[in-house]
């Protein structure tokens, strides 16, 4: 519980030089512990999906320290950054990306496959995890032949697959309607209750509310840090959510 | 992952693209047949025309007059083709067959009717120099050719025409009026362009004469060298000797008599032949080459949407090598199984006679066509791969 799971200091990224220079982020600094669940929150170009991206070693930060289980990212080879993302990190997109014409569970094993995990135990696993998000039915089914939220839950079965210490995911529900969302964050809730550590960015009150921890992002610097429920309890939940809103 | 997984997912990759992976084969497939049979046509053409001058004899000499209208001055006569046979000037003369031919000649057999292509009048000795050999009965002699006796040997279709199911040795026919017994019939022959060389008959010179041509110039005289090694030394020989008797001065230019010798045949239509496989092979490479853009193409066009794929598994963990084993391997696949697909039809394809002539494969064509093919799909399958490998995922992400 005392070491943190990820922690950045101080992060910058800009884009573009010159003229169109873009400061994405002006100096970030977050700790998260393990079991925890940190809803990350802003207005649309304030730097949300930057900071997502670095913290899943899928871009790197123009200065600034990123540590992820205590490891400097910025001195992992190419090799090792591809194990981090296998083991350490489930990320999930908002656009979904899962690999076209391929089906749902073949989606769901790669990282297992990439991980060296042998077919068969891949497979159970894979099933395994389209159970979890309540698509053992549609395991066969390519991804034009799902639904929105369903693609979206696949592409979460795909993160957790491989147990990973960090669930990152960038907007999971915003391409999906009220019915898939409320399904999405169920199972972000029974992985939270479960012991995961879980980062999601959102720009709905309600995802936020029911995260255990807010984080307010604007023009590229956290405003806000504010706990709302302890780590170590279950989230409070939809209902729990509606009323302390209100 | 093991090797084996690796290919598991290239063939899931290609499974999963069904009508890219069948276009690109087909390009391949194509262009490596196209290759293939194009230069083997052109080998074809050149193996049959070689193998058709083969058949006249290559060390042999036919001269003939180039005087138009015959005047008696230029024209060959058998008293040159006597000349020839000396020892002393022409030691490398194996042999002197003078010709008269005629095309008009109608046999008659019983009622039937054929009229015979080239009705040949010469000596024995014709037989061997113009590779003509005898198939059943015998030719005729030297003292045939002496007491001028009218006796035939017929060729393959002169035969098959008048004597159907019919041993023609010892028949006779009538040709301009007069009985020829029949004493043979030749060998079958292969022909040469057009004309049909088994619509032939042969009978001595004297009685052919007599007959058919008169008295008048030969149509050829055929000489036969010692040795193929010796063709152009017996050239030289004939063609002094023939100057004598026509009374060339040695700074004419021009003889009353032409010399054509089948192994400069040979050269010069082999030439030519090899030049007709180079202009195919030429022609074959740039199909290859418009296959391979194609292929490029469609390889190139999938680069977007591939370029995410490599991103989305780079973000899953896949490391850079076996990314790059999966997209190689995919490449290679499609390329080998096209280019070995190409080749069976071009195997397949060299059975049938294209555009009459016989295709004769030529087996560094299979490699050739093959190994551009396999390098094209290499190259254009593997470097948008390895170049997406290299990317940051995000980068990878969001390629367009
Ligand atoms: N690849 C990029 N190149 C240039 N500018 C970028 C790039 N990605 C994001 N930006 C800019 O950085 C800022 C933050 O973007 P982003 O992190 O995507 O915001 P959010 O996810 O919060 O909407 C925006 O102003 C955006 O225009
Ligand atoms: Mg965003």
């Amino acid at each position: 519980m005392n070491k943190p799971v990820l922690e950045v200091r101080d992060l910058k990224k800009i884009y573009g030089q010159g003229e169109a220079t873009v400061h994405a982020l002006r100096g970030a600094s977050m700790t998260v512990h393990r079991g925890d669940y940190v809803a990350i929150m802003g207005s649309s170009g304030s730097g949300k999906s930057t900071l997502m991206n670095i913290l899943g070693a899928l871009d790197i930060p123009s200065s600034g320290t990123y540590k992820l289980d205590g490891v400097d990212v910025s001195r992992l080879s190419d090799a090792q950054l591809a194990l981090a993302r296998n083991r350490l990190i489930g990320f999930i997109f908002q656009a979904f990306n899962l690999i076209p014409r391929t089906s749902a569970v073949a989606n769901v094993e790669l990282p297992l496959a990439y991980a060296g995990v042998k077919p068969k135990e891949r497979r159970r696993r894979a099933m395994a995890a389209l159970d979890i998000v309540g698509l053992g039915e549609r395991a066969g089914h390519e991804p034009n032949q799902l639904s929105g939220g369903q693609q979206q839950r696949v592409a979460v079965a795909r993160a957790l697959v491989t147990e990973p210490a960090l669930l990152l995911a960038d907007e999971p529900t915003g391409n999906l309607d009220s019915k898939s969302t409320d399904d999405v964050l169920k199972v972000f809730d029974d992985l939270s209750a479960a012991g995961r550590t879980i980062v999601i960015i959102t720009h709905e009150d309600e995802v936020g509310a029911r995260a255990k921890r807010l984080i307010r992002l604007v023009d590229g610097a956290i405003v806000s840090d504010v706990r709302q429920s302890p780590i170590h309890l279950r989230p409070v939940g939809p209902a729990m959510a509606g009323r302390h809103y209100a | 992952m093991s090797i084996f997984e690796v290919i598991r997912f290239s063939l899931r990759g290609l499974s999963a693209n069904k009508l890219r992976s069948a276009l690109t084969m087909l390009g391949i497939l194509i262009g490596v047949a196209a290759v293939i049979l194009l230069v083997a046509v052109g080998n074809g053409s050149a193996k049959a025309i070689s193998d058709r001058i083969e058949a006249l004899g290559t060390n042999t000499i036919t001269v003939m007059s180039t005087g138009r209208g015959g005047s008696s001055s230029t024209s060959l006569t058998k008293d040159m083709a006597d000349a020839l046979v000396d020892a002393e000037l022409a030691p490398d003369v194996k042999s002197v067959s003078p010709v008269v031919s005629s095309s008009s000649a109608t046999m008659t057999y019983e009622g039937t009717d054929h009229s015979v292509a080239t009705f040949v009048g010469t000596t024995p000795s014709w037989f061997a120099a113009s590779s003509t050999p005898v198939g059943t009965g015998a030719m005729f002699t030297e003292d045939d050719v002496d007491q001028g006796r009218r006796v035939v040997v017929l060729g393959q279709t002169v035969a098959e025409e008048l004597f159907p199911g019919v041993d023609p040795i010892d028949k006779q026919v009538t040709v301009g009026g007069a009985l020829f017994t029949i004493v043979g019939v030749l060998d079958e022959k292969s022909s040469t362009g057009f004309n049909d060389a088994n619509d032939t008959a042969v009978a001595p010179l004297t009685a052919v004469q007599q007959v058919l041509t008169g008295y008048g110039a030969l149509t050829s005289i055929i000489v036969e060298a010692s040795d193929p090694d010796k063709v152009d030394a017996a050239q030289d020989q004939v063609s002094t000797i023939l100057d004598q008797k026509l009374d060339v001065s040695e700074s004419s230019s021009s003889t009353p008599y032409r010399i054509q010798n089948a192994s400069s045949l040979l050269e010069t239509q082999t030439e030519t032949a090899d030049t007709f496989t180079t202009l195919l092979g030429a022609v074959a490479a740039i199909s290859l080459l418009v296959g391979g853009i194609g292929i490029t193409n469609i390889m190139l066009v999938t680069v977007t949407e591939r370029t995410r794929e490599i991103g989305i598994r780079k973000a899953l963990g896949a490391p850079r090598r076996v990314i790059l084993n999966q997209f190689l391997i995919e490449a290679m696949l499609l390329s080998v199984l096209g280019g070995g697909l190409g080749v069976v039809t071009a195997l397949i394809g060299s059975h049938f006679e294209i555009v009459g002539v016989k295709p004769v494969i030529v087996p560094s064509s299979i490699a050739l066509a093959f190994g551009v093919s396999v390098a094209i799909g290499l190259f254009f399958g593997g470097l948008p791969a390895a170049r997406a490998a290299r990317l940051r995922p995000i980068d990878a992400l969001r390629y367009e």
